[in-house]
């Protein structure tokens, strides 16, 4: 087998435990990144399905005749922005409540006149899901003299982005610290892994390695370390979504490319550690 | 091949270990460093291997100017170098054959060359047969063998040896003297610093004698066809 290889490996042997702990606290810092990742991975999906079902409701005044509102759903559907625009009567928004909203179905019955205002449900095209169009075309609706009220997602979609970001910029801190934890670590690890083979290193340098050469094993051996914390951490995290998936809600998890990319900075970490470290301790033996 | 001119080597802490020291070793000569201890032997071997840099003046060896030569081009220096101590420095977890192939594997020579090389070097010291023993397993006249063939095996131009003989009883120092002697024979410079007057007087080789940091016999300037040790 290749030296460099060999002597990475070996450090395992070497140095068990403490290899064992750099492990762990590469794989913990990256769970704690990946739980939040996850949180943020699924709000991110809630979002996109709440996207997905964007509408603007007018809710129209009291006794607005039918040929009126006939004509404004043509004038909407007319809307560059609009994919579909429906009337919504009194009696079907009550029939509606009654069907959706069980808890409240007995007062519903109790009720004498009908407290459901008429409105009118405006879809636009998907390309104009977003915050800006929405409002373009909430306020055009509040131009027709009979519309009362709008009414659109916004407040939850910012609620909810706002609770991703939250999410992500948790899991980015906490994660950091772990991980700044980790690569302290992994410095340890490989200052005694230098002061232990001082004796060989004098010698490598003595025959004509180049530095280059006798830092390798030491990279190597970090980046492994971060590479088995990344497989860990993902392991776990994967565990984790399993049961929030079938006890609690259904979740998604990492994508491909997200699974590999945590991995990925597991490994990075590993080989930064062993960097800051290694270069520093050489200079000493 | 090693040329010293006007060298000083002051350490922070401490004097100067080497003042005005100049000198020519030849392409295959061997010289001996003598001197008393703390005269600034070891100071002039490291600074041929560029363990230390020059304060002033210029060294010289085989190419490579030691005093400006940059750091990452230390290990090519070294590569045309062989380098032994007193203490051999081999590594314990190693058998013999394998220390001496350790040199060859971390300076990137190719790998289906490696156990011939090895071979052929440990058989010229003379320790084919101890090729699996592990250094504890070795008497010290055998692991300076070992160091010799590891230093051997990279075809230096140049061995330097720091006190080879320092460890090792009269019959041991015999051995491995007479096998630098063949070495030297075959081409390669030796330079050997030592304390061993008997064996500086034994051989018709240049000394270069140190005190103090200075160059106060040198027989190739000195007597330039006489043998006669230095009488200190
Ligand atoms: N790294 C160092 N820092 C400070 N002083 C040093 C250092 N190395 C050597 N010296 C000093 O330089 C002088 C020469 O040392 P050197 O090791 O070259 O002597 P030497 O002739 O090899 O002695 P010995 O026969 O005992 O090996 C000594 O006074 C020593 O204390
Ligand atoms: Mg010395």
């Amino acid at each position: 087998m290749n030296l460099t290889i060999r002597e990475a490996l070996l450090a395992f042997r070497r140095a068990p435990l403490l290899s064992a702990l750099s492990v762990t606290t590469i794989a913990f810092s990256l769970f704690v990144l990946g739980l939040f990742g996850l949180v943020a991975v699924n709000f991110q999906r809630a979002l996109n399905e709440i996207a997905q079902r964007v509408e603007i409701v007018a809710y129209l005044l009291p006794g607005t005749p039918g040929e009126t509102v006939t004509l404004a759903l043509k004038d909407i559907e007319a809307f560059p922005e609009v994919q579909a625009a429906n009337y919504v009567s009194e009696d079907s928004a009550l029939a509606r409540a009654k069907r959706e909203l069980v808890e409240f179905r007995d007062q519903y019955r109790e009720l004498e006149n009908n407290p459901l205002p008429a409105s009118i449900e405006v879809k636009l095209k998907p390309s104009f899901r977003d915050a800006a169009h929405v409002n373009v075309v909430a306020d055009r609706l509040r131009g027709f003299g009979f519309v009362d009220d709008v009414h659109f997602g916004r407040d939850w979609v910012e609620k909810l982005d706002r609770l991703r970001q939250l999410a992500a910029a948790v899991g980015i801190v906490v994660g950091g610290a772990f991980a700044a934890v980790a690569i302290i670590i992994i410095g340890t690890t490989i200052r005694m892994a230098v002061l232990q083979r001082s004796r060989e290193i004098a010698i490598m340098r003595l025959v004509g390695a180049t530095d280059g050469f006798i830092r390798r094993p030491f990279l190597l051996q970090g980046t492994i370390k971060g590479l088995l914390g990344g497989l860990v951490a993902m392991g776990f995290s994967f565990g984790a979504y399993y049961l929030i998936n079938r006890f609690l809600i259904q979740a998604t998890f990492f994508t491909e490319v997200q699974a590999l990319a945590i991995v990925g900075f597991g490994a990075l970490i590993g080989l930064m550690g062993s960097l800051l470290s290694v270069g520093r301790h050489l200079k000493r033996v | 091949m090693i040329k010293f001119t006007n060298v000083f080597k002051a350490f922070p802490k401490g004097g100067l270990a080497l003042k005005d020291v100049s000198f020519h070793i030849a392409k295959g000569e061997f010289a001996f460093l003598t001197g008393h201890s703390g005269a600034g032997k070891s100071t002039v071997l490291k600074l041929v291997f560029a363990e230390e840099r020059p304060t002033s003046g210029e060294v010289r060896v085989s190419g490579f100017n030691v005093s400006d030569l940059p750091t990452r081009a230390i290990p090519m220096l070294r590569r045309r170098l062989g380098i032994v101590f007193q203490d051999f420095r081999l590594l314990e977890d190693r058998m013999a054959a394998e220390n001496v192939a350790f040199a060859l594997e971390v300076t990137g020579a190719r790998r289906a060359t490696i156990p011939a090389r090895v071979m052929r070097v440990l058989t010229q010291v003379g320790l084919a047969a101890k090729a699996q023993a592990y250094p504890r397993e070795l008497s010290g006249g055998e692991q300076q063998r070992v160091a010799i063939a590891r230093a051997l095996v990279n075809e230096p131009t140049v061995l330097l040896a720091d006190e080879p003989t320092g460890n090792l009883d009269e019959r041991a120092t015999r051995g491995v003297f007479q096998l630098l002697r063949d070495i030297n024979a075959s081409g390669t410079a030796v330079v050997m610093a030592t304390h061993d007057l008997d064996l500086v007087r034994q051989a018709p080789y240049r000394v270069i004698e140190l005190q103090e940091g200075a160059v106060v016999f040198d027989s190739a300037v000195d007597e330039p066809r006489g043998q006669a040790a230095p009488t200190t």
